[in-house]
């Protein structure tokens, strides 16, 4: 099981890598859209990103709630394997 | 009537990065055709191509990169150097008057790498891994799109898609929608990668490639005996074309004139031109109409010349029946390789530049000219007069497109 901050840790791999966000930009309170240059297809990919990383599902309409880093760090805790 | 005139020139391309390296090497003679080295070739029955002199990896940031097919990479990278040339800074739109700015930048095919790569993965790893991305990269527009998001265009952005001809319609248009009124800058230009095992694949199974893998710098040779099909190859080319009382207002340094264009479509079969040549030379002469000129005024012909064994004689009768046997002829494919809805631009571009040098870049590798060809071929570098002179550029794609396209060295600033 990941803990809370490996699995910021990764977001923050996986935004660094999809929209050129600095790593230590990606923390818990901020939102990927407006604080973090992620464009809605960008999320796509960091969702499909996560799912692999964590072995979980998110689905479309989960994925819509994800609004915040913590988020989906909270989501991936709750639903990880 | 309204003037256009030329006041940017970009390219990345098999021979070198930009516009003075690629110049550079077509005035040396040298080839842009190399092997291979992909694993993925060694099955394949050609196993050569005009790749890129410099990767667009050295020019484009990698996160942009990766929302990029690259075709479009290739585009935004001529089309920045285009820009910065005719006095402008790339990517801070506003330079012009935005509802006065077009772009048309044609790709023959589209993001092919894009598509293909998604497929593969869909096919291996399910649905949910192809890139939300893959619709605006694949898309054939989207070379264009992506050049108007970085200088602002509002007045229009075009992609006209005909094949090889594809970028040469790009520049036609922009012709008519200048002198219709519509804009008075147009940024111009094509764009291609399909170097890929499935495009060679399937172009070799239509016998159009050369299979003279173990010489590639002889590959492409126009009009010599010994051809056997054209080299596949990627790379753009883009223009930065104006009204003559733009350009003056702004003080731009021109390059010359495009005078004007024509077009006909063969309708005769969806690969092979029409024998005669009566289409192609149709689009020459719907050109010199449109420029005001006659055929003796044109001294230089960039010809589509891409090594075929049918094409390359067609084009000879057809460049003959439209402006004799006076004219300066050279395939500048001989070097580049195909560059399929690139080429035309390219080519457009390197006659701005012979009239320019008043010089014309050799057609290399024609050892052993077919017999009784009916036009002048420059087999080495050859001069051009002085004076104001006028210079064609052919290009013609699968589906019966003819394009011409006709440059003069009128309004050049000296």
């Amino acid at each position: 099981m990941a803990t809370t901050e490996e699995i910021r840790a990764k977001l923050a791999e996986l935004v660094n890598d999809i929209a050129g966000t600095p790593v230590e930009k990606v923390q818990l309170d901020k939102s990927f859209v407006d604080d973090l240059d992620v464009d809605s297809l960008a999320m796509v990919e960091i969702i499909v990103g996560c799912e692999e990383a964590f072995s979980v599902t998110i689905p479309d309409e989960e994925s819509k709630n994800l609004v915040t880093v913590g988020d989906a760090v909270a989501y991936i805790e709750a639903h990880q394997a | 009537m309204t003037t256009i005139v030329i006041t940017g020139l970009g390219a990345t391309t098999p021979l070198g990065g930009d516009v003075p390296s690629t110049w550079e090497a077509m005035l040396a003679g040298r080839s842009g055709v190399r092997q291979i080295q992909a694993e993925w070739a060694a099955e394949l029955p050609v196993r050569i191509a005009g790749q890129v002199l410099v990767d667009p990896s050295e020019r484009i940031d990698r996160v942009k990169a990766r929302r990029l097919d690259r075709s479009t990479q290739l585009a935004l990278i001529a089309a920045q150097e285009a820009w910065e040339d005719a006095g402008f800074t790339w990517e801070h739109p506003g330079a012009v008057d935005p509802q006065r700015l077009i772009v048309s930048v044609a790709s023959g095919i589209g993001g092919l790498h894009s598509l293909l790569d998604n497929w593969d993965t869909h096919k291996e790893k399910g649905y949910r891994r192809v890139s939300p991305f893959t619709i605006p990269m694949l898309m054939a527009n989207a070379p264009a799109a992506n050049v108007g998001l970085a200088v602002g265009a509002k007045a229009g952005v075009h992609a006209p898609v005909s094949a090889c001809a594809s970028s040469n319609e790009a520049i036609s248009l922009a012709i008519d929608r200048l002198k219709l009124g519509r804009a008075d800058i147009a940024v111009v230009g094509g764009t291609e990668s399909t170097i890929h095992p499935l495009p060679i694949a399937a172009f070799a199974q239509m016998q159009a490639l050369s299979k003279r893998n173990d010489e590639p710098e002889r590959a492409s040779r126009p009009w010599d005996r010994g051809r056997d099909g054209f080299v596949l190859a990627e790379g753009a080319a883009v223009l930065v074309v104006e009204t003559l009382e733009h350009a003056l207002a702004r003080g731009a340094r021109i390059y010359a004139t495009l005078a004007g264009s024509g077009i006909t479509s063969d309708s005769h079969d969806i690969v092979q031109p029409e024998p005669s040549g009566e289409g192609q030379a149709g689009a020459v002469l719907k050109a010199l109409a449109d420029s005001g000129l006659s055929a003796s005024d044109i001294k230089h012909v960039n010809a589509h010349g891409t090594s075929t064994p049918q094409g390359d004689l067609t084009e000879a009768q057809s460049i003959k029946m439209a402006l004799g046997t006076g004219p300066i002829v050279t395939s500048t494919k001989s070097m580049t390789g195909h560059l399929l809805g690139g080429a035309g631009s390219l080519e457009t571009l390197a006659c701005v530049l012979a009239l320019r040098d008043r010089l014309v870049p050799p057609t290399i590798n024609l050892d052993d000219p077919e017999p009784g060809l009916p036009i002048d071929i420059a087999a080495t570098v050859r001069e051009l007069p002085a004076g104001d002179i006028a210079a064609v550029n052919n290009s013609f794609g699968f589906g019966g497109h003819n394009v011409a396209v006709i440059v003069t060295s009128e309004h050049a600033t000296r």
